[in-house]
């Protein structure tokens, strides 16, 4: 067998999922049609902040066609007016008295069809008291706010007070420091806005007793074990399937209200229920992530090396804590912020904080608030530098970890597992053409022109666990895969993760492939399906590859030592005489005698050893021994429009280093993905609320998603250094482009701008923040 | 974002179309393009009782050149507009309107009368028919009617159509010699509405002097504005640098921009001025290359 014949690890394999999605023929939540099927439609509040005085549902419930409608009063008989949130605290499914965001679900009303449904929710009279809206952090942990949640027994705002570092230390670096740098800087709430917004089919079978639910989820064993625990139905009686999920980002992690109401409601009504948000519930009401409002110092030295970071965060979480971060990390891998540079100290204080707006915190393919971290580290270095005159590539290879260090532990106690940052920003700056680029710089500012250079040489950390550090819930962050070779040398690989457009069913079956030596196009890869696929954690974070990747080779490196025993069988040699070389057991010294795996695992089900358990399976759950730390080096250069303020990107190129590649096609994609995700939230997106806290960007014409016209060419570029602990060297990648963008875009805006004096600007960088810089400055066209 | 209850018409002549809406009233609505009814409805904004679809009526789709005078039949689609070959060579001001209206997908259903019939300040075409000098076709109960565009948006989401009038034709001088017009706007990302946008048309003489000047401003006020008075500080002129920025410093004076999303109203009239200027030049530019 030859490896293009197997198409295992590092070759471009075609996307397996792609045939059926470019037909149109994925099956998405909504795509699932049940007889008998009822349709939920929710009524949502007009008010950021009310006390609800009166429900009115009988207009409603008078209307042809409707069957229900659910009040929190309903639900809390039920013990469902609230329900556990992923963080540990607890949320409103139904209100009984007050509503704490605008567009929180308020009642739900059950119809024959969606058209009664949605006349329907106009139907419901409820009668609110206003109160004040709380929407700024800060002003929230003033001792005079309102309290957003009153049903705590802490009587603050104030969620909680989190530290990673050594104050001490740190402290004592800035007092002997010779520079010390200090920015504050906002990064907004923003929204994952999938393509395909959230929703569920639920149906109880009374004659099963089972509850099925399929359901647009990122983590479907996940979110069953939670279903179990809200109802108390036992989990062997909950069937969750998560079909074609079409963009899961972070925000298909939690659990939204909708889903449990829709549980409610069949197993009241005994028949499914649908319930699919439209994209105003969805970009109102579903996590958003970020809003961090950040104040960072970095200490220094005159010559450019960096002492100490000092990091305090207010973290506006909104109305409940409903992020998806490991339970110890209530501020995510936020503390990774001291990037890829060495210093002696760092110290990192994140207080959380409740506000009348939608649960926030959720992370939107950012790594666990790793997106935050590096936008803080990376803007901070560049200050650093203007602040000293130095060149930002120069202060940076002043400052990175170098090679030899690693594995390095980190001073907020992360031990980075590889990396060559040198050798990344080198290849960024040789490719791009840096010093001509300055050259160029320095003729366009004589003329007058706004032309900048941006650099971020960021540091990833994903693949959460270990299991010692890392659980949701108490539920260790492992993953699992299971392994069943057929007879005729046809695979199926179930996995505990769950893939939404990353390309599982194809990465996970070249790991198989290339560690059994069968062609790739006889392996299938399934997931998503409780009843049928192993427990695991889910897909985000970029964990899958760290995770259930390693999982797979580990499950398919145990079926080959099967194997070999079979294979020793039919060769009649001892095990120890068989090596495996080109995909096939071969014996020692006579490579011509051999056995590919499709004949041993025939001969697994037809001619077996004696005493050798039959068939050809394996599972393994996989603990990583510790994350992986992906990094990359990314350069951005812009022109800015004097007239109006608008930056355009003119060139871009990533140079990413994810360890091993499994598919070089579908990395490239990713990041193809990532960066424009990236750039979405540095010049387009965020959510905006007015002085009532009533949410202004819920649809697409204002809440900005860059198109391809927007998009520049894309260039990327990779090195290799892989992962010394991760049975593959693969690392995660899906979120390093998503984070290492964004500061790369702000730095080459800044230096379009620093010689004008600018030192920050807060994403998004609009043409109207732009334009009023450029008229303070007094060069506005 | 589902609509209401509502009743669907779809009518085969403009004779049926005007009856209907003459026995009906304001509880009809025509249904053209549907790319700014239908987003309406969704959002219950608009709660017709009647959609009277004119989408099968025969021979309202024609871009023709006759008697002096483009004809664009209500029916004629942005798409159909974006890709005219004589559009394009003729009026590439029009081209430059339809090639920025939404996004392709929009473009396809998105009809040019729909886009005057909606009276939308944020619409592009009305800066474009107002720097044109367009006149619209109106057929009521008693026949046929020519509106001269600048009778034509009366305020916002109103125009001077009666509610049992159809639009069915819009007219355009065709452009004299050494004439020659842009389309310039300004938006967040593509598909979105104007910032600020901005129609010039100008016509030359021999000598090169401005002898006819048109000046559109898209979402600036709250109805399509003319900017008068830069239009006449440009007539019997040689064009200059200094003109037209002139031109477009009065043209921004003329705006009444609201502060939004889209930038606060200071903004907006920094980039109407940006908008005009630059039209102004590629005007010029097409006018010289048209002697
Ligand atoms: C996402 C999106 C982005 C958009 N962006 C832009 C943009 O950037 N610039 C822009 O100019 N437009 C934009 N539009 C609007 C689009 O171009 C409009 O839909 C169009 O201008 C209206 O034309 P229509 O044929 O769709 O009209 P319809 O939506 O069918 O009708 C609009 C109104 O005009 C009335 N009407 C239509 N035709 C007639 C007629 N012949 N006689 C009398 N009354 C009539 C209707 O009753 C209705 O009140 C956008 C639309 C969408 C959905």
């Amino acid at each position: 067998m030859t490896a293009t014949a197997v198409r295992g690890i590092g070759m471009p394999v075609k996307r397996k999922e792609d045939p059926r999605f470019i037909r149109g023929k994925g099956t998405y939540v909504d795509d699932i049609k049940l007889p008998g099927m009822l349709f939920m439609d929710i009524v949502r509040s007009p008010h950021a902040h009310a006390r609800i005085k009166r429900i009115d549902v009988s207009k409603a419930l008078a209307m042809p066609g409707v069957i229900d409608v659910i009040t929190g009063e309903e639900l809390a008989k039920a013990n469902l007016a609230w329900m556990p949130t992923l963080m540990g605290d607890r949320q409103m499914v139904l209100p009984t008295d007050r509503v704490v965001y605008y567009a929180q679900e308020v009642a739900a009303v059950i119809a024959t069809d969606r058209y009664t449904a949605a006349d329907a929710v106009l139907a419901v009279e409820v009668e609110y008291e206003p109160l004040p809206p709380v929407l700024n952090p800060f002003e929230a942990l003033k001792p005079d706010a309102p309290l957003v949640r009153p049903d705590r027994e802490q009587k603050s705002n104030h969620i909680w007070h989190w530290e990673a570092g050594d104050k001490e230390k740190t402290d004592r670096a800035f007092q002997e420091a010779e520079v010390v740098v200090a920015q504050d800087l906002y990064i907004p709430r923003i929204h994952v806005a999938s393509i395909e917004t959230c929703g569920c089919v639920a149906n109880y079978d009374p004659a099963t007793d089972k509850l099925t639910i399929w359901m647009t989820s990122q983590a479907p064993h996940a979110h069953r074990t939670v279903f179990s625990l809200v109802t108390g139905i036992p989990e062997h009686k909950i069937r969750i399937i998560s079909p074609d999920i079409g963009g899961g980002f972070g925000g298909k992690v939690p659990v939204y209200p909708g889903y449990v109401i829709a549980t409610y409601a069949t197993l009241k009504h005994k028949k499914p229920i649908k319930w699919i948000e439209d994209r105003s519930e969805n970009l109102q009401a579903d996590s958003f992530a970020r809003d961090y409002h950040i104040h960072a110092e970095l200490a220094a030295t005159r010559d450019g090396k960096i002492r100490g970071l000092r990091v305090h965060v207010v973290a506006d979480h909104g109305a409940f804590d409903a992020a998806a971060n490991p339970s110890r990390f209530p501020a995510g891998l936020f503390s990774v912020c001291t990037g890829s540079y060495d210093m002696e100290a760092a110290h990192i204080q994140v207080d959380g904080v409740y506000t009348t707006k939608p649960p926030g915190g959720v992370a939107y393919r950012c790594s666990f608030r790793v997106t935050e971290a590096v936008h803080t580290i990376e803007r901070m270095v560049d200050l650093l530098a203007h602040e000293l005159g130095m060149d930002p590539a120069e202060i940076r290879f002043k400052n990175f970890i170098q090679p030899h260090q690693f594995p390095y532990k980190s001073p907020t106690g992360w031990e980075y597992d590889s990396g060559n940052y040198p050798a990344a920003l080198q290849k960024a700056l040789d490719m791009i053409g840096y010093q001509e680029l300055r050259r160029e710089q320095a003729e366009r500012r004589a003329r007058g022109e706004l032309m900048g250079i941006g650099i971020s040489t960021f540091t990833e950390i994903v693949g959460a666990g270990p299991s010692h550090t890392f659980d949701i819930l108490g539920i260790k962050m492992f993953d699992s895969a299971e392994i069943r070779v057929h007879p005729t040398g046809a695979v199926i690989v179930r996995i505990g993760v769950q893939t939404q457009g990353q390309g599982h069913e194809t990465t996970f079956a070249q790991i198989v492939a290339e560690e059994l030596g069968i062609p790739v196009e006889y392996i299938t890869v399934e997931h998503g399906d409780t009843d049928t696929a192993p427990y695991g954690l889910g897909t985000y974070a970029s964990r899958s590859t760290p995770t259930a990747g390693a999982a797979t080779a580990v499950a398919a490196r145990k079926i080959r030592e099967k194997a070999r025993l079979i294979a020793a069988h039919l060769l009649e040699v001892s095990p120890d005489d068989l090596e495996w070389k080109d995909y096939a057991f071969r014996v020692k010294g006579a490579p011509d005698r051999y056995k590919t795996m499709q004949e041993i695992a025939f001969a697994a089900y037809t001619n077996f050893p004696f005493g050798l358990e039959p068939g050809l399976e394996a599972e393994c759950y996989y603990d990583p021994p510790n994350l992986t730390f992906p990094f990359g080096a990314y350069v951005c250069v812009v022109d800015i429009d004097r007239g109006t303020g608008q930056v355009k990107i003119r060139e871009f190129l990533a140079v990413d280093d994810c360890g091993t590649i499994i598919n070089p096609m579908i990395v490239e994609g990713q990041i193809h993905g990532g960066l424009t995700m990236g750039m979405a939230p540095a010049l387009f997106e965020e959510i905006v609320y007015d002085e009532n806290g009533t949410m202004l960007t819920g649809t697409f014409m204002d809440y900005l998603l860059p198109t391809a016209v927007e998009t520049p060419h894309w260039k990327t570029a990779k090195t290799v250094t892989p992962s010394p602990h991760h049975p593959l060297g693969a690392k995660g990648v899906g979120e390093s482009p998503t984070i290492g963008a964004p500061p790369a875009i702000v730095n080459a805006v800044v230096d379009a701008l620093s010689h004008l004096g600018v030192r920050h600007i807060d994403i998004p960088i609009t043409p109207a923040k732009v334009y009023r810089i450029l008229q303070e400055k007094g060069v506005a066209e | 974002m589902i609509p209401g209850p509502f009743r669907y018409r779809r009518v085969r002549s403009v004779d049926e179309a005007v009856a209907l809406l003459s026995q009906l009233g304001t509880d009809a609505k025509i249904l053209s393009g549907g790319q700014s009814l239908i987003p309406m409805m969704k959002f219950r904004l608009a709660e017709p009782t009647y959609l009277l679809d004119i989408n099968a009526i025969p021979g309202l789709d024609f871009i023709e050149e006759r008697d002096g005078m483009l004809h664009l039949g209500a029916l004629v689609r942005e798409s159909t507009l974006e890709r005219s070959s004589l559009v394009r060579q003729r009026y590439p001001i029009l081209h430059d309107t339809a090639e920025v209206i939404a996004d392709p997908l929009v473009r396809n259903l998105a009809t040019v009368g729909g886009n005057l019939a909606h009276g939308d300040p944020a619409n592009d075409h009305p800066a474009t028919m107002l720097a044109l000098r367009a006149q619209v076709v109106a057929r009521g109960p008693n026949g046929e009617r020519i509106i001269p565009i600048d009778d034509f948006f009366v305020d916002t989401f109103v125009t001077a159509l009666q509610p049992d009038e159809l639009l069915t034709e819009i007219r355009i001088p065709a452009p004299p010699p050494r004439s020659g017009g842009a389309y310039l706007k300004f938006e967040r990302k593509v598909g979105d509405y104007a910032i600020a946008a901005a129609a010039v048309f100008l016509a030359l003489d021999e000598a090169g002097r401005i002898t006819q000047a048109g000046i559109g401003l898209t979402n600036l006020a709250y109805k399509p504005l003319r900017a008068l008075d830069a239009e006449r500080a440009l007539l019997g002129q040689q064009p200059s640098e200094e003109l037209f920025r002139h031109a477009a410093e009065l043209a921004a004076q003329a705006t009444d921009p609201v502060s939004d999303l889209r930038g606060p109203a200071d903004y907006k009239r920094a980039v109407a001025r940006t908008m005009t200027l630059r039209a102004l030049r590629r005007a010029l530019e097409r006018a010289q290359a048209n002697a």
